[in-house]
């Protein structure tokens, strides 16, 4: 079981983090005529929103209240009415999803009370829009913490509650943060080839694919549609990714009796096992031919690709969950985990997180924790810690600026965990060092392998 | 001390600003920030503003008091270049959870990540960001960074901009005001020349600032400090013994130029490094401020000569695109780059402008514009997304020059677009910077893409079109080119 250790530092240096409110908004993102608006000043939307665009390369819509001094100190309400009534004029949108910021939080605004105000006030105006608040302010959380908050208060604020009659073949999926979109539409035609009909929650597969619409659109355009959610309560099954995900996943039991099933990680032989076989139990239908086939490709890359992974030193910064799915993955190929990295120590998932302990904490930790180490695995911040250290990146997660086509790069089930092995393997045969003289000298190995031999974490 | 309001009502009273002398005493009196419409706004706070102006100086350690967002969401994202040191890009916050706002440990948990970062990187100074948050709850950076310049006896400057004040150029204002209060003037050099100048809200960025330098090099012009790209701290702090200024991006910097003049007796200019002429004009500008202030005038026959020189070959590269570009039509979105002295370079070459944003510009630019386009309606303050899309996707362009704020809206309506913002991956300034500004629309206009992503899918034709299927590719193209314009009329 992993040791936590939380953050000692006063000074975060390199944040791994990025904040809350851009998780939930990302989660908003993924539903079809949405419009994420964040309650705080202009500068916490415009911060996101180029973060957005720079992962994505894509229009992001994403709006802000605009608080100034006066909002400050005297109350933000009036903004947040206006702001969600201007939405609603110009840009139509299905959901308005209220994302608060470290700002409105900090002030103690009752935001809910205030939303239900506009609603009352302005019921007609406002037919046909869903406006749904995710609290989730950036001193607390990171992106997983906000995609959850705003997926259950989706599932909390629009899907109708009570017992309802099943669709034997529907199944809810409500995938986590680390999922990308070819994640996402990969696990589809997974789910669909055993003739099930899955409602995914979020989709962002739908809206951050990257095309190109005939026309110009101001919300999202594809993902989860607002009917859709309205009906998740009748799904046979509920299907949970991410143990950030099971908070939403219980919400929706409470609401409509829909049980769930929670996959820590989608990513390794085994759990795409349990995966596979728990489709084929609710569908009825045996395995399909193609998909056996991918699983004995997933076998024969693990023969061919375990020689580049075993006894590799990787050292891994990201989000609870998709840290566990990567140490996991890594881990299960034979290399060792030397340094774990995450954002905050809310996660259950952290103690079983294959490594000797887990730091809370930032890039910079990374970069100290990192020193030898064969791999570095994170998002693209991790460029200047791996120039200096001389040790490649494997960028993943969120952001991925400095690369093209993160979206599409699968990782999970059979076929995601056969590329990612390939992956990794390349990045060991490109980085390859030759031998020299001087690098096995018996006696000079001799002298520095006390340090060699010492606990990849000593020093913390 | 005064307090941030007085601040910000001094920061907007700019008599140097065309914009604002143009008002009457009441207007004036209000100032220039617009209040923001809560669901329809856009850009950036003025943390964001004045991190940008003050991020680019190299050896600072830039320390962000806040909840992660400000400076978690916002690191390392900028394109200016260092030619030495790099602890500019590393990024530090404090980094704000919720237990340090309920139990009022902000202030505390700031004086220490201040000693933390000066015993590990130990730099020559720490420049102290306060946030929305930070105001609210009242830390008081200024006594914390006070208290912390003289224990740990380095400076560290306090820049009270934080977000709910106002728009990025309040910003961009404010940190102009935190360099006048703590750094400019509080170094002397120890080697001052008749040759010293200053550049102010130049950012380097792509490096483009080294396209220029090597003229100014080539002059015996020294630049004493460039503000803020590429600079060191002490350059900036001993920037007051400079001899004369220039000022290359106005909105941003012009009252950190007219006080160092009030103070320290520096006369400046404003000028651009973008376009031919405007690049002589500056070079020109610089060295008769010089003999001004006595250098000896034999400069400026040295100077003309280096234009008329450069001016040539640039000249000379540029006439070979003339016949890639003539009588293409050019969509300028920008206020960020002198968007006349561009047009008049690219008019020269026979290229056309559709259109000019002129947001940022100043009565003169106007006028101007005007002149070189012989048309006003070409020019326009700003345009809706969805306007914007209608004309590049009727094909009222052949390319787009803007920021990256509108980078999808063309790219979108399949048009070429082309980067001249902060984001951009190419240095533009100066001779050779024009030169590569078109080369890179000549590339982008006539990247083969554009004639395939406007085809439509083939079993989208109409019936006749398919039959039309197995004939020459050109004349295929040619059906679907007019099918797809014919398409785009529609929507």
């Amino acid at each position: 079981m992993a040791r936590i250790l939380l953050q000692s530092k006063s000074a975060a240096v390199n944040p791994l983090k990025s904040s809350q409110p851009l998780g939930a908004a990302f989660a908003f993102l993924g539903v079809d005529g949405a419009m994420p608006l964040f309650h705080g000043s202009q500068g916490c939307t415009s911060f996101a929103l180029v973060l957005f665009v720079r992962h994505f390369k894509e229009a992001i819509p994403l709006q802000t209240t605009a608080m100034d001094e006066v909002a400050t100190i005297l109350g933000a309400a009036d903004h947040l009415e206006e702001a969600i009534l201007n939405l609603k004029n110009r840009t139509k949108p299905k959901l308005i999803g209220v994302c608060t910021t470290a700002l409105v939080e900090t002030r103690g605004e009752d935001c809910a009370g205030d939303i239900a105000n506009v609603k009352l006030k302005h019921t007609q105006e406002l037919a046909g829009t869903e406006v749904v608040l995710a609290n989730t302010p950036d001193f607390d959380g990171a992106i997983e913490e906000g995609w959850a908050r705003a997926v259950t208060a989706m599932i909390e604020g629009i899907t109708r509650s009570g017992e309802r009659a099943r669709h034997p073949k529907k199944i809810a999926i409500l995938p986590g943060c680390n999922l990308t979109v070819a994640d996402v539409e990969h696990m589809r035609d997974m789910v669909e080839s055993f003739g099930l009909k899955p409602v995914i929650l979020p989709d962002i597969s739908g809206s951050l694919d990257g095309t190109v619409p005939d026309r110009w659109v101001a919300t999202t355009y594809g993902g989860t549609s607002v009917e859709d959610i309205r009906e998740l309560g009748t799904a046979m099954q509920c299907i949970a990714i991410g143990e950030h995900m099971r908070r939403p996943a219980k919400a929706l039991l409470g609401l409509t009796g829909v049980p769930y099933v929670l996959f820590q990680s989608l990513t390794g032989l085994q759990d795409t096992d349990r995966f596979v076989s728990l489709l084929s139990s609710i569908s009825g239908a045996a395995v399909p031919a193609r998909v056996r086939r991918r699983r004995a490709q997933l076998q024969d890359a693990m023969l061919d690709g375990h020689f580049h992974f075993g006894g590799k030193k990787i050292a891994i910064a990201a989000e609870p969950d998709q840290l566990f799915q990567l140490a996991t993955f890594f881990a299960g190929l034979g290399s060792e985990i030397a340094a774990a990295v995450t954002t905050t120590d809310r996660s259950k998932i952290l103690k079983k997180v294959p490594a000797v302990s887990v730091q809370i904490g930032d890039l910079g930790d990374l970069e100290s924790l990192a020193v030898g180490a064969d791999l570095l695995v994170t998002h693209s911040h991790g460029r200047q810690a791996s120039e200096r250290l001389r040790i490649p990146l494997m960028r993943i997660g969120f952001p991925v600026f400095d690369r093209l086509g993160s979206q599409h790069k699968l990782a999970i089930l059979y076929q995601g965990t056969r590329d990612l092995i390939f992956e990794v393997a390349n990045i060991f045969q490109a980085n390859q060092h030759a031998p020299t003289p001087e690098a096995l000298d018996p006696l000079r190995n001799r002298e520095i392998s006390h340090e060699r031999c010492s606990p990849p974490l000593a020093g913390q | 001390m005064s307090s941030l309001s007085a601040k910000i009502k001094d920061a907007f009273d700019e008599p140097a600003c065309d914009k604002n002398r143009g008002k009457d005493a009441k207007a004036r009196k209000e100032g220039c920030s617009k209040s923001l419409t809560p669901g329809a706004a856009a850009g950036g706070c003025a943390f964001d503003g004045a991190k940008i102006v003050l991020q680019p100086i190299t050896d600072v350690a830039h320390l962000v008091h806040a909840p992660l967002a400000c400076e978690g969401n916002s690191w390392d994202n900028r394109g200016a270049v260092s030619s030495g040191p790099t602890l500019w890009r590393t990024s530090f916050t404090t980094d704000l959870t919720e237990l340090d706002l309920v139990m009022g440990q902000g202030e505390r948990k700031l004086f220490k990540a201040i000693r933390e970062i000066k015993h590990t990187y130990a730099p020559p100074a720490i420049f102290v960001y306060s946030t929305c948050v930070t105001a609210l709850i009242g830390d008081d950076i200024e006594a914390v960074c006070k208290r912390a310049t003289e224990k740990f006896g380095l400076a560290v400057v306090p820049i009270n901009a934080p977000g709910l004040a106002g728009s990025k150029n309040l910003g961009n204002k404010l940190a102009a005001e935190a360099l006048l209060d703590h750094v400019i003037g509080t170094v002397e050099p120890d080697d001052p020349g008749p040759y010293d100048i200053n550049i102010l809200g130049e950012f380097n960025l792509s490096g483009e600032f080294w396209l220029v330098k090597p003229l100014l090099d080539r002059l015996g012009i020294r630049v004493r400090a460039c503000i803020p790209g590429d600079a060191r701290y002490r350059d900036i702090a001993s920037a007051h013994r400079a001899r004369a200024a220039m000022m290359v991006c106005s909105t941003a910097l012009i009252s950190l130029a007219r006080k160092m003049e009030e103070r320290w007796d520096i006369p400046f200019f404003e000028g651009s490094f973008y376009g031919i002429s405007d690049t002589s004009q500056a070079l020109r500008n610089l060295v008769r401020l010089l003999v001004r202030k006595g250098a000896d005038p034999e400069i400026l026959e040295r100077t003309e000569t280096l234009i008329a020189q450069q001016e040539a070959i640039a000249w000379k590269k540029l006439e070979s695109y003339r016949q890639r570009l003539q009588g293409k039509r050019v969509l300028l979105n920008t206020g960020g780059v002198k968007s006349w002295s561009v047009v008049h370079a690219l008019m020269e070459i026979g290229i056309e402008i559709v259109g000019t944003s002129v947001k940022k510009s100043t009565v003169q630019d106007k006028e101007r514009i005007k002149q070189v386009l012989k048309h006003d309606k070409h020019m326009f303050e700003s345009m809706a997304a969805r306007e914007l899309y209608a004309m590049l996707s009727e094909h009222r362009a052949d390319i787009m020059l803007s920021g990256g704020r509108t980078q999808f809206i063309a790219l979108k309506a399949k048009t070429p677009w082309l980067d001249i913002n902060q984001e951009r991956q190419h240095p533009y300034a100066g001779y050779d910077g024009m030169v590569e500004l078109v080369r890179q629309i000549d590339l982008a206009i006539h990247n083969p893409i554009w004639s395939q992503v406007r085809q439509p899918a083939p079993w989208d034709c109409q019936p006749d079109l398919i039959g039309e299927l197995p004939c020459t590719r050109n004349e295929t193209a040619y059906l679907f080119d007019e099918f797809a314009c014919a398409t785009a009329h529609e929507c």
